[in-house]
């Protein structure tokens, strides 16, 4: 792989998928029903070569001289020589990570679909899914116009829909999908905004040239504030960001390799790419940078506390993806691109692995309450140990994967914003305990499910195809976040600086920060080892009570157990009563009596008008003859006296 | 007094008056077909005398006026034929009483 990836191959990175799903939607589904694996074979040979061209993609761009391939475009679009949407790509460092993300994630869960998904009835539909869902993440990862992005931006979004609610049949499988859908509307709102202001105010959504204005200042101000705020609203409602994070939690009634999908390479991540992809837009407007770094942190801590009291296994996990995508917003916000790009590298990984293990879990017991789970670590040996080295990962255990990004985000937020930097660190703490619950009350103790002679009833392992892909991920939540040890990944996103192998590796614990007593690697250390500790106290030693904690603390409780109220207040509050009662009923009043009654009212007018002129035609052809030759001899006198 | 072409124009005139008037005010419509013809007939007179005065060696309006008595004559034999077929259904031939189309 010596050569620089030839033009053509790039393009095929997104197209490979997306015919694999042309395929299985338009020639397998409706012809080969009876083979269903035939899909899966496709979908995975698809995105196989998509990651092998991926890789080929990294080396070149590693090997190009500013980290960057010229791909040639072509016009899309021309309005009047004024506006030229080109259709082209952008092949830079960071596309080249997100790509090997994507792909590879992408790979691993849909190998992992072919044992859970096994006897889907519509294992054809799901693949064809999987497949146009990667293509829209890499499609938009890849191209290098907002215009386009945007489109692809949606595409991922009604995947994510079509995937959420793909047992349409159970409805809160399709509401969840439709509560989906709709929430990351609101913020894909903002981002459409902001591209119609770019576009009106620069003229153009090449994001190069945009990037350049950014720079030079020819957009700056209010201007530019707008436009990043907007197009951060966007990544709110997509990354499930503090307000709109609610969609996420119900996300969960797809299929769980699903929730892994989404939450691990595809749609979450679309939100903190677009705003990295983005970044000297942000770079260049205080307050925008601010809002990201203050909506990322608050995010993090607010998503954590509800992860503490959740009973169902992968509702835990999403509060923690919110909560570790709050962490990327916050390094975004503080640190830079290489700093919140390297988090959702390393996260994409191990949180991949806490969905597939948490799907591999169901798959043993049929459910995903962790209340009747237990004493699982016996029977599922390799769930058990993948599963312990994501949490240790998330957790921020060094020399896991979680503990490099996280310690660079937690540095640069000391810097930046410290209050941020204490909300972030208590996090840390929260992370470690909510993990270590689940780990503890799911593998360890005893089996708590019922043992009627139903399949669930007995606990086993699941079948090698849903394994393998699992440890492959096992092994990139230990040692993805060696590539910043040196600082290379920084360095290759342009940024940071570098150091020596040994010197990177043992960096955090030698070097005191001002204002904290400690280095900082040990304050998280030990933080997150509190965590595991309580969480060890409570649910394995069972030193403390639950129940106590809980009746201690029990505003609390209900506080993050029910949500802070949060779909409460969007469902009964502004729904029902200032959309439905207050805007609609207004805009239904003036609807019925303002458009519906000036169109009615021209239409009476013209009956009644008719009503009295009908009078006129009295069907008496003598008075019609009359009036013809009284006009007659008025036009003679008129034309008479007029000479 | 010599006969001149003003002379026949007024009687034409006249004539047309007469017609029309007949045809706009008379409710019977044998009496609203008669003062039709006369317009005619009025037109007629007008023809013939134009061509005796303007185009004496032609008879281009004497021809015409020929073929619009044959016409009259036709359209007086249809008029009296619909008259005849609404007195049979409607025992009336007062045209403010034949309003079956009106609204």
């Amino acid at each position: 792989m010596e050569t620089v990836i030839p033009n053509e191959l790039v393009w095929l990175i997104f197209l490979l998928p997306l015919l694999s799903f042309a395929v299985i939607s338009l020639i397998l589904r409706p012809f080969f029903s009876n083979k269903p694996r035939l899909s899966g074979y496709i979908s995975i040979s698809a995105i196989f070569g998509s990651f092998i061209l991926s890789i080929w993609a990294l080396t070149s761009i590693l090997s190009a001289p500013s980290h960057e391939l010229a791909i040639p475009d072509f016009n899309w679009l021309v309005i009047d020589s004024a506006i030229t949407i080109h259709l082209g790509l952008i092949m830079d460092s960071l596309t080249a990570v997100m790509l090997i993300v994507v792909t590879l994630v992408s790979l691993m869960i849909q190998m992992y679909s072919q044992g859970y998904m096994q006897g889907d009835p519509s294992y054809h539909r799901y693949y064809a899914y999987m497949s146009l869902f990667t293509a829209s993440m890499l499609g938009l990862v890849m191209v290098d116009n907002l215009l386009i992005m945007f489109v692809f931006w949606e595409l991922v979004g009604l995947c994510s829909y079509l995937l959420i609610g793909f047992w349409f049949h159970r409805p809160a499988a399709a509401n969840a999908a439709k509560k989906a859908f709709i929430v990351t509307r609101i913020g894909d709102f903002g981002f459409l905004a902001a591209i119609l202001l770019l576009l009106s105010k620069t003229g153009t959504l090449d994001i190069a040239q945009l990037h350049s204005l950014a720079i030079a200042g020819t957009l700056a101000g209010t201007v530019l504030t707008l436009a990043a705020i907007g197009i951060f609203l966007g990544a709110v409602g997509k990354s499930a960001q503090f307000p709109l994070h609610v969609w996420l939690p119900d996300a969960m009634e797809g299929p769980t390799p699903v929730s892994a999908l989404i939450h691990a390479a595809t749609m979450v991540a679309a939100g903190v790419f677009l705003v990295a992809r983005m970044f000297p837009l942000f770079e260049h407007s205080e307050v925008a940078l601010l809002t990201v770094a203050i909506i990322g942190g608050l995010t993090a801590i607010f998503a954590a506390t509800m992860g503490l009291v959740m009973t169902d296994i992968k509702r835990v996990l999403a509060y923690s993806t919110i909560s570790q995508l709050g962490y990327m917003m916050l390094g975004l916000g503080v640190g830079g691109i290489a700093i919140g790009i390297f988090h959702l590298f390393n996260h994409a990984f191990f949180k991949a692995l806490l969905f597939l293990g948490a799907g591999s879990v169901s798959h043993a017991t049929g459910t995903f309450d962790m209340r009747q789970m237990g004493g699982l670590r016996k029977v599922m040996p390799w769930t058990y140990a993948t599963f312990l080295i994501a949490s240790l990962s998330i957790a921020g255990i060094w020399p896991l994967a979680g503990f490099w990004s996280k310690d660079e985000i937690l540095l640069s937020s000391i810097n930046n914003q410290p209050i941020l930097f204490y909300l972030a660190m208590v996090t840390v703490f929260m992370t470690a305990f909510y993990m270590f619950r689940v780990v503890f009350l799911t593998f360890g103790g005893q089996y708590r499910g019922d043992n009627s002679g139903s399949h669930s009833a007995r606990p086993h392992e699941s079948p090698s195809v849903m394994i393998m892909p699992m440890v492959v991920l096992a092994v990139l939540a230990v040692g993805s976040g060696w590539l910043n040890v040196t600082g290379g990944f920084s360095q290759f996103l342009g940024g940071g600086e570098t150091r020596g192998f040994f010197e990177g590796l043992f960096h955090g614990f030698t070097h005191t920060l001002p204002g904290l007593p400690i280095p900082l690697a040990w304050i998280s250390l030990i933080l997150a080892g509190l965590g595991i500790l309580l969480a060890y106290a409570i649910y394995s030693a069972r030193w403390l009570s639950a129940e106590r904690i809980t009746r201690l603390f029990a505003p609390l409780h209900m506080l993050f157990s029910r949500k802070y109220w949060f779909d409460e207040l969007y469902e009964h509050i502004i729904a029902r009563i200032v959309l439905l009662k207050g805007l609609f009923a207004g805009l239904k009043f003036f609807d019925s009596r303002g458009i519906d009654g000036a169109v009615n009212g021209i239409a009476r007018t013209t009956v009644a008008t008719g009503r009295v002129i009908r009078k006129a035609q009295t069907g008496q052809l003598q008075l019609y003859g009359m009036f013809i030759i009284l006009g007659v001899v008025a036009i003679i006198l008129a034309m008479y006296l007029s000479g | 007094m010599s006969l001149g072409l003003e002379h026949y124009l007024v009687l034409s005139a006249a004539l047309f008056s007469i017609g029309l008037y007949g045809a706009l005010t008379k409710r019977s419509a044998v009496v609203i077909l008669m003062s039709i013809e006369l317009m005619l007939n009025a037109t007629n007179i007008a023809l013939v005398a134009f061509s005796r005065y303007i185009v004496p060696v032609l008879l281009t309006g004497q021809v015409f006026t020929i073929f619009s008595i044959v016409v009259a004559a036709a359209e007086a034999t249809v008029g009296l034929a619909i008259i005849m077929a609404i007195y049979r259904s409607r025992e009336t031939i007062d045209t403010t009483k034949i309003d079956l189309m009106k609204w």
